[in-house]
């Protein structure tokens, strides 16, 4: 019988303890460790547009009763970017059909691939002999931010003949914007065209060409923006509101950028020179300013994305026949590096790094690192093994 | 809805005649729910009802009230108190051997009304008998044995709700029996019902998910691809052992076809469960648990998130620590209880890096609850619980605490 008075004593005081402690409710991962939330400064109106992106990017699943496909690649903006974070070889993407820079797109169902579909139909099928890219979600952290800068500030690190003899000659993709494009004062346009700014070959202009495109080529749903149908190349009623679609521009412009995790542990810092001294930073531009622009909390903010925007000659091992815009079939947008060392968080515990997520970690990355990072990488290779293990440390805390 | 309208005649007029005569002259007929000589099949009969006089319908029902207080990864939603449910029994014995019975349940405070259980049942023999009208698909213990006072923990088990659809009822027509030798029981249940749809591989969770198909109210009207579901149950009781329980329920489950023409292949929906409950003598610790497979034929090509594998259940250890009379309440027992639960949505490798998909979720809940009566619960539990996305990415914790009473009246 006397068990019977201890473990009940025993067993209260458990669940006591458990509910006195901080576990009732488990604590938030530290604000450094998370891609998502708004970057500060938010007014209360403001906010409440970046919940409702929030909601629509992250909650909002589409079926085929809501505009699903009937061709598609992913069911909800979320699926492919967990966490606001980089995606998964499984929600990768393809883009086909433009051989040559400033050719047309002409090959059947381009320049996407749908290679998903409901029930009752099939998906598209990759025509035979037309080169492809693969493309594997990017984070869609600070975009703000990138969004901001002019396309002078952009302008100014183009290097397209070199004047400067370092090998790097990063140039800007020019592409036709779609028709609801309005530019702002800012924009230089040359030849009717505008800088891309996002995408892997950087051929969306803005945040509204990137979601009303990824509504409509990712999950097959129309839009006033997009409105013909994937699959049956018609106009249709529109799948998604306006105001959804500029919601969710609104949360990706709010979201708050990357924040550097140990930038004064002495390996860190040791790295961050390395990053420089081998030239890593003529591309991926470790710093820049936001002008004034129409949200306060993006204006005159200093950040650090480490990139310039700009396309590079990535050489022929990257070379992957496709192209977008004025871009060039090795031509790929540097991408961003901040929020690189919480890849692993929204790719399943791994990395998948480089465009098509072919590079499984950071090492492997900068080993792919051909034209005009040749030199930066054969720097890399003579690295000490204590200095690689600064710069990735480096790239890590990123 | 015309069967929900004369549902609320018959309750409303039993109501009323019994408002007129004396209070005393009702027959509470309780049940002990860990009773020795019913199986889980018996759990829709074995339920208190209240029974005016000579009448021959019978009303009772259970009501569940909870607070909580849970958070995910620092985020909370405050104090919140609900009554998920509150269900109405009626049931009228319209010969010694034909029986009506029914089961209305309403949630989130009325906002969703359901018919849950609303069957005749025919007695030819103990081993054969017929029901029909809104059964209950016996797949699993738990679908049968939902109801609130029976368990305790505030929460239903995620596997049982949310995999399996409990609670899941459909029309159809079926039999049922049960035999007694010695210390033995064995019973059995084989019914046709219509079945489930397209939704639970189209659906606002992003994942294959069978109770989207209970959002289909027309399913109590006809079938959505003329297939009939069937649903059997085997069942094995030893008084000194326990009961064991294996289910099956199978059919295709979408729409196929429209007006002669072809829409999609077949695609079937297989689901496999095993339940158990046992009392250890000594101890007097109740156990019972329940795993589930489910199977179903998802398009290759519709998104790797619908996962056509899930697995999961859960196993409840009760252990009575008092049991005396206290406060006037003549058997008044409390326990210590712990559940322990788990789901896999999507059972299965990515084609593309033959890694795990994961897409789970595991739980426990240690719990202390007190019964006055054998009807009435009160519990605190503490629910610890992580689930991990279908990369399987750091898993969200999710923990809190809850309180709850529930009844039966």
């Amino acid at each position: 019988m006397k068990y019977r008075i201890w473990i009940p004593v025993l067993y209260t005081c458990f669940l006591l303890l458990m509910i006195g402690c901080d576990t009732v409710v488990p604590e938030a991962p530290a604000e450094k460790d998370l891609l998502d939330g708004p970057i500060p400064g938010l007014t209360h109106e403001e906010q409440d547009q970046f919940l409702k992106g929030d909601i629509a990017f992250n909650d909002d699943v589409f079926t085929p009763q809501t505009g699903l496909g009937p061709t598609f690649v992913a069911t909800s903006c979320g699926s492919c970017h967990p966490g606001d974070g980089k995606g998964h070889p499984s929600t990768s993407l393809i883009r086909f059909g433009q051989t040559e820079p400033n050719s047309p797109i002409n090959a059947p169902g381009a320049p996407q691939l749908q290679n998903r579909a409901i029930p009752g139909y099939q998906p598209e099928k990759l025509p035979e002999g037309v080169p492809s890219m693969k493309m594997t979600p990017p984070a869609v952290t600070g975009l703000g931010l990138l969004a901001a800068l002019t396309d002078q500030q952009i302008l100014e690190n183009t290097d397209p003949n070199d004047e400067d003899g370092d090998g790097i000659s990063g140039v800007p993709n020019y592409v036709t914007p779609p028709d609801y494009f309005i530019p702002e004062d800012h924009y230089q346009p040359e030849n009717g065209k505008y800088i891309g700014r996002f995408g892997k070959k950087a051929s969306a202009v803005n945040l509204l060409h990137q979601t009303a495109t990824a509504y409509n080529q990712d999950i097959g749903v129309t839009s006033t923006f997009e409105p013909l149908d994937v699959y049956s190349g018609l106009t249709t009623d529109p799948e998604v509101s306006d105001q959804v679609v500029r919601d969710v521009v609104f949360y990706l412009k709010t979201l708050k950028a990357p924040i550097q995790r140990k930038p004064q542990n002495p390996l860190v810092l040791k790295g961050k020179g390395i990053f420089t001294t081998i030239q890593c930073s003529s591309c991926h531009t470790p710093q820049w300013t936001t002008p004034e622009t129409d949200i306060t909390a993006l204006s005159n903010k200093t950040f650090y994305p480490y990139t310039d925007l700009l396309l590079h000659d990535m050489g022929p091992e990257l070379d992957d026949g496709a192209t977008e815009g004025s871009a060039e079939t090795y031509e790929w947008r540097t991408p961003p590096l901040w929020g690189l060392g919480l890849s692993p968080d929204s790719q399943g515990g791994k990395y998948f790094l480089m465009h098509d997520g072919r590079a499984e970690s950071i090492e492997e990355a900068i080993l792919m690192h051909g034209g005009e990072a040749q030199n930066s990488r054969d720097q890399f290779q003579l690295l000490s093994p204590e200095e690689k293990e600064a710069l990735i440390m480096f790239l890590e805390s990123l | 809805m015309k069967k929900i309208i004369l549902l609320f005649l018959i309750l409303f007029s039993t109501i009323n005649a019994n408002a007129q005569v004396d209070s005393t002259l009702f027959k509470d007929t309780p049940r002990d729910t860990l009773a020795e000589d019913t199986m889980n099949m018996d759990a829709v009969y074995e339920r208190p009802f209240f029974q005016a006089g000579t009448s021959p319908v019978s009303v009772g029902g259970y009501i569940e009230a909870d607070y909580q207080y849970i958070g995910e990864d620092g985020i909370t939603e405050g104090h919140t108190f609900r009554v998920p449910r509150f269900t109405l029994f009626v049931g009228s014995t319209i010969h010694p051997k034909v029986k009506f019975l029914s089961e209305i349940e309403f949630e989130e405070g009325g906002n969703e009304i359901a018919i849950e259980f609303a069957a005749l049942d025919i007695n030819f023999f103990p081993m054969l008998n017929f029901r029909g009208g809104i059964i209950m698909n016996p797949i699993g213990a738990f679908n049968q044995n939902h109801d609130g006072p029976k368990w305790e923990f505030v929460d239903r088990p995620i596997a049982m709700t949310e995999m399996l659809p409990a609670t899941w009822s459909n029309v159809g027509f079926g039999l049922y029996g049960k035999r007694y030798v010695n210390d033995w029981a064995f019973g059995y249940e084989v019914y046709l019902t219509n079945g489930f749809d397209n939704s639970i591989i189209a659906n606002g969770e992003n994942k294959t998910f069978l109770p989207a198909a209970k959002e289909n109210f027309e399913r109590f009207e006809e079938s959505n691809n003329g297939q009939p579901l069937i649903t059997g149950k085997l069942a094995v009781k030893n008084q000194n052992i326990g009961e064991i329980g294996l289910s099956y329920m199978g059919g295709v489950y979408n729409t196929f076809e429209d007006d002669g023409l072809i829409l999609d292949e077949e695609r079937r929906l297989d689901v496999f469960a095993i339940d158990f409950n046992t009392s250890l003598e000594k101890t007097s610790t109740y156990i019972t648990g329940e795993w589930a497979w489910v199977m179903v034929d998802v398009p290759e090509t519709y998104g790797q998130q619908f996962g056509d594998r899930q697995q999961g259940g859960f196993v409840d250890i009760v252990q009575p620590v008092f049991r005396q009379p206290l406060a006037g309440f003549e058997n008044a027992v409390l326990n210590l209880a712990v559940r322990l639960e788990y789901v896999d949505w999507n059972v299965g490798t990515f084609r593309e890096t033959g890694a795990n998909i994961s897409d789970d979720l595991w739980a426990i809940v240690p719990g202390v609850s007190f019964r006055p009566s054998a009807q009435t619960v009160l519990r605190l539990n503490y629910r610890y619980m992580q689930q991990q996305d279908i990369l399987g990415n750091p898993a969200a914790k999710i923990a809190g605490i809850q309180i709850g009473i529930s009844s039966y009246f």
